[in-house]
């Protein structure tokens, strides 16, 4: 399970960087988001991977996986979902003033 | 309390001109006067202590952890120099009511006057040398305003820069100096440091703190080779210069040399580095002062001839030399500051500064003249002015000095010194005020008006008082701040005019007849410098920094041209050289944690990710099919939530997988749908290199992690969870109670997002851009059935079932899976489902609702619940709960972080709202007819993607 989780980790990584390292801006988009999932992911495997162990108080509960790195990725979900939108917005403004989607504004030909 | 009030009363007091300008000119004037008249009076008032031999202490914690402390002390040199700042001060700060123009901005002076007093005075009372390390840093950076003050003379701009950057390049050096001295003495405060004499001078980092520290000193101080940007910086006003550059700022250094004398002092190494810096400074300085055709710059070369002197006097390491040269920094303090107020005069009245058009301004201005030819004859060292005195002192201390075992080397080089020093006097004298006129100068000159003849005359009184009664005017005050220099018994000395027939009388007649002699031939001598080399320090300091900013310019260009692909390619590159770099250097051994079986499950979902994950790579030239698979990859991360024990984790991840697709295809709509094929198959190999090096360095980190068991804090919240924070749901209990204020953040950075996507789009609307959304084109056919009728009828329906879901996640939310978070992003997609479903105009109309202001009144909220724990006496955000009982209902909980829930939840709502539906907006805007008047715009729809 630990080898899946990693590989899975380094796959999103590998493709998240090849995406951000294109010249236009919805591949760029896309590559932060598989970052972002790759991140997030890694965050909450500094809690060690737990089966069936949820963090929520019961006496039935045979133990507790560690509701830390949870609490963390929680908000970094939020928050990478909100870096998103502005990433998105702003490459759309781009594309409006510029008439180009290129990620350094050039225009059509020059790119 | 009240020596910490001498320190900030300035600095508070800086406010006062900046407003009383308004009122006037003699009102600012009286108002900063007031201030500094204030911390004066304040200084005296612990003069009977002082004097004493008392050492008044102040102390705050600041930063304990640091040992960085607000702790003042008040001992003999303390006073001496904060009275010199304070004392001139008053003075500069009369003269400059008459020496500024109309046109100058008092206001601004003076603030900028009293910040670089305050910093001054804290300097020297400190008793935290990395308090004193703060102010240190306070003087570069108001004196680099003062410097500038006329922002309109490049000479003055260039000189700020210049002095800045020497003095703060130097002050750099001195923070390293000082944490090393500090970690040798065990303490930052001064007083427990000067205890620790031994300790410091035998532990082998002696050498590098004592060359740091002197690094700040020399530069600060102008001493040789960093003397040059004394004589730049009198591009500065006059009042400028004679307070920065006769009274204070270059003192300081000469003070910070003074306060650790007990423990620097004293070495082999102290003496070769200091007394020679100073004794070459004293005799380069004091001959190209002989040069210097402008009347500042004379004086600026002579300040930096008399700072060496000083220089050389704490050099030496003796008391009887220390002695002198606390009275040399009394006695040149009143000449120079006179000195540079006559400048001032003369400028002020004739309109030049330069000798050369200069002479015979006695007759017409006999107070200047009288004034400055007793201050300049007390530069030279004449006899019954203080001047005198302390010089007489220092060639006593030099004709008892042996360097490298030449005895004759330290006198020789004295002597000659003293003999420039008696020459540039002179010539002060004689080429300005007495001979013929050499011709008409700009402005026809008469005596200045009091305000600007008052305050040298007062400092003149002293020099001529303290040259006759020395013992008894100087004497008290000279006993104690050299008591505080040496920190130990005084040696045997006298402050006398005639001491017998010494050495030093005689090397002074020298002095006296060949200064003299050298001005009878100066015309002779000037054509022999003239012929001679002369090495600029301007052009070799600009070009030093023109090649630093060249060097810099070429990196920064190299590594960042204005391509983000460029920038991030060698952002990324080096985070794997870095990482892989760590991993080549460290040990390795697997990790021991037993490792949990690969389910069938997990594996279908481990091969769903890895299809989607190649297939996006393949697809991702197809905009709307990449949006598709990356849909899909969400999903899979969702699932590995809910399979590995984070149900809250996967519900937030599925419903902002919603919102974020929704956002991507509201902003495809107007993006082009393909990408273009134009990286070359070399950049994608390169690409492919750095992704594959990173995601193997990346999952190898992962790998090595998850296999290693770790010492966790977790057990605390776990067991907290229920007593402390009233919930089962121990993440939520996390966000909402235990790191309340981090989600604080965390939602107001989510608003701020919204805000700017708001600004981003709502500019999108007007101008250039707005005539161009508004001309744009569908590049896809659009449906004949814009809102089709089953999609409208089931979100409609839909609707309220959906809110009643938000709600439910969110009351359950501090037992079970839920929260403010989740319920927001739910409800969130239940409303712009109605602005897809049914058109943003018919929702907007029904929307009666701000969203900025439900982000506002969210953040406020969350506020609101952490300030009410302050009114009961609770730290920020501390949260309560209760059980209570309702009829019907029967028991249930109430906490206080459910308000707080509330405001999270306000703001995740307003903040996807007002996102998505400017978005929509936008799309209404282009979806209009275009304006028939408007100009022709290019069409974007235009087929863009050739054959590349």
């Amino acid at each position: 399970m630990e080898f899946l989780l990693s590989s899975a980790i380094g796959l999103l990584t590998a493709a998240g960087v090849y995406l951000v390292l294109r010249a236009r801006t919805w591949p760029v988009v896309l590559g932060l988001a598989l970052l972002s999932y790759a991140t997030n992911l890694f965050l909450f495997a500094t809690g060690r991977l737990v089966l069936n162990q949820p963090p929520v108080i019961s006496a039935s509960a045979a133990g507790y996986t560690d509701p830390l790195p949870q609490a963390l990725v929680l908000t970094a979900i939020v928050i990478s979902f909100g870096m998103t939108a502005v990433i998105v917005v702003m490459a759309l403004r781009s594309f409006f003033e510029n008439g180009s989607d290129h990620v350094d504004g050039k225009a059509e030909d020059a790119a | 309390m009240s020596l910490a009030l001498i320190v900030i009363l300035p600095f508070l007091g800086a406010a006062l001109p900046a407003l009383l300008i308004r009122a006037g000119r003699n009102a600012c004037t009286t108002g900063t006067l007031a201030t500094s008249l204030l911390a004066f009076l304040l200084l005296l008032t612990h003069a009977p202590a002082v004097f004493r031999g008392e050492v008044l202490q102040a102390r705050w914690e600041w930063i304990p952890q640091l040992g960085l402390n607000v702790n003042f002390f008040l001992d003999g040199l303390g006073f001496f120099f904060a009275g010199l700042i304070l004392g001139i001060g008053l003075l500069i700060i009369v003269y400059a009511r008459f020496y500024l123009s109309k046109e100058d901005p008092m206001g601004s002076f003076y603030s900028y006057l009293l910040l670089f007093q305050g910093a001054m005075v804290g300097v020297v009372l400190s008793d935290n040398i990395l308090l004193l390390v703060i102010f240190w840093e306070l003087t570069s950076l108001s004196s680099f305003l003062l410097i500038g003050y006329w922002k309109h003379l490049p000479a003055g701009r260039q000189g700020a820069r210049m002095a800045l950057t020497v003095t703060g390049a130097g002050g750099l050096a001195m923070i390293a100096g000082m944490l090393i001295l500090g970690n040798i003495a065990g303490s930052y405060d001064l007083s427990t440091i000067l205890q620790h004499k031994e300790a410091i001078q035998a532990s082998p980092l002696y050498l590098p703190a004592l060359l740091l520290i002197l690094a700040g000193c020399f530069t600060k101080s102008a001493q040789f080779p960093f003397h040059f940007w004394l004589p730049h910086a009198m591009a500065a006003p006059t009042p400028v210069s004679a307070y920065l550059h006769s009274a204070t700022m270059v003192k300081a250094g000469l003070f910070l040399m003074a306060r650790l004398w007990p423990v620097l002092a004293g070495t082999d190494e102290w003496f070769y580095l200091v007394a020679s810096t100073g004794l070459v400074t004293m005799l380069i300085g004091a001959w190209i002062a002989l040069f210097k055709d402008d009347l500042k710059g004379l004086l600026a070369y002579s300040t930096v001839s008399h700072l060496g002197l000083v220089t050389f006097l704490l050099g030496l390491g003796s008391p009887l030399a220390a002695v002198a040269a606390v009275f040399h920094i009394l006695n040149h303090a009143t000449f120079k500051a006179a000195l540079f107020m006559n400048a001032g005069i003369v400028d002020h009245e004739t309109g030049t500064r330069d000798i050369r058009q200069l002479g015979g301004l006695m007759t017409l201005m006999p107070i200047a003249g009288t004034l400055a030819t007793i201050a300049a004859a007390s530069m030279a060292g004449l006899p019954l002015l203080n001047g005198f005195l302390s010089k007489e002192m220092m060639l006593e201390q030099a004709a008892l000095t042996s360097w490298l075992g030449l005895p004759w080397l330290v006198p020789l080089l004295a002597t000659l010194a003293a003999t420039f020093s008696v020459a540039y006097s002179f010539r002060y004298i004689v080429h300005v005020y007495f001979g013929k006129p050499a011709g008409e100068t700009p402005r026809h000159p008469h005596d200045p008006p009091f305000g600007m003849w008052g305050p040298p005359a007062l400092l003149v009184v002293l020099v001529v008082l303290i040259g006759l009664f020395p013992a008894s005017v100087a004497g008290p005050l000279v006993a104690t701040v050299a008591g505080a220099v040496i920190g130990g018994p005084l040696p045997d000395y006298h402050l006398a005019i005639w001491h017998g027939l010494t050495p030093a009388l005689g090397m002074s007649a020298i002095a006296v007849a060949s200064g003299l002699l050298l001005l009878a031939g100066y015309a002779r001598l000037r054509g022999l410098w003239s012929a001679g080399p002369h090495p600029e320090a301007k052009a070799v300091f600009d070009a030093s920094v023109g090649a630093a900013v060249r060097l810099a310019q070429a990196l920064t260009h190299g590594l960042h041209n204005g391509s983000l692909q460029r920038h991030l390619a060698f952002a990324i590159g080096s985070a794997v050289v870095v990482g892989f770099t760590a991993f080549a250097m460290a040990s390795h051994a697997p990790g021991a944690r037993p490792l949990l079986p690969a389910t069938p499950v997990a594996i279908v979902a481990w091969l769903l990710l890895l299809g989607a994950t190649g297939a996006l790579l393949a697809l991702h030239r197809r905009r709307l099919l990449s949006l598709v698979v990356v849909g899909v990859i969400g999903m899979v991360v969702s699932l590995a939530f809910v399979y590995l024990s984070a149900p809250d984790l996967a519900l937030t991840q599925i419903s902002v997988e919603v919102v974020t697709v929704i956002l991507m295809l509201l902003a495809l709509n107007f993006l082009p749908k393909e990408t273009p094929l134009e990286s070359s198959c070399g950049r994608r190999l390169r690409d492919g290199l750095l992704a594959a090096l990173a995601g193997i360095g990346v999952g190898g980190a992962a790998w090595a992690m998850t296999t290693r068991d770790a010492a966790t804090l977790s057990g605390y919240y776990l067991e907290e969870s229920v007593p402390g924070g009233g919930g089962t749901n121990v993440v939520n209990v996390i966000l909402v109670d235990f790191r309340g204020f981090d989600t604080f953040g965390e939602i107001i950075v989510l608003g701020i997002a919204a805000l700017t996507i708001y600004a981003l789009l709502d500019g999108a609307t007007r101008g250039a851009v707005g005539r161009r959304l508004a001309a744009w084109a569908p590049d896809q056919a659009r449906a004949a059935d814009r809102h089709p009728l089953l999609l409208v009828v089931a979100t409609r329906v839909m609707l309220p079932l959906a809110l009643l879901v938000g709600a439910f996640i969110f009351l359950r939310g501090h037992n079970v899976p839920g929260g403010g978070f989740i319920a927001g992003l739910v409800v969130a997609i239940a409303l712009i489902m109605q602005y897809m479903a049914s058109g943003h105009g018919w929702a907007a109309v029904r929307m009666k609702v701000d969203y900025h202001a439900l982000i506002g009144i969210g953040v406020l909220t969350a506020a609101a619940t952490g300030v009410v724990a302050w009114l009961a006496d609770h730290p920020f955000l501390t949260s309560a709960f209760g059980h209570f009982h309702l009829p019907l209902v029967g028991e249930f909980e109430l906490a206080s972080a459910m308000a707080f829930d509330t405001g999270v939840f306000l703001t995740v709502v307003g903040a996807v709202m007002l996102a998505l539906a400017n978005l929509s907006r936008i799309g209404v805007l282009a979806d209009a007819p275009p304006p028939q008047d408007g100009p022709m715009e290019p069409d974007l729809s235009a087929p863009r993607h050739g054959d590349h």
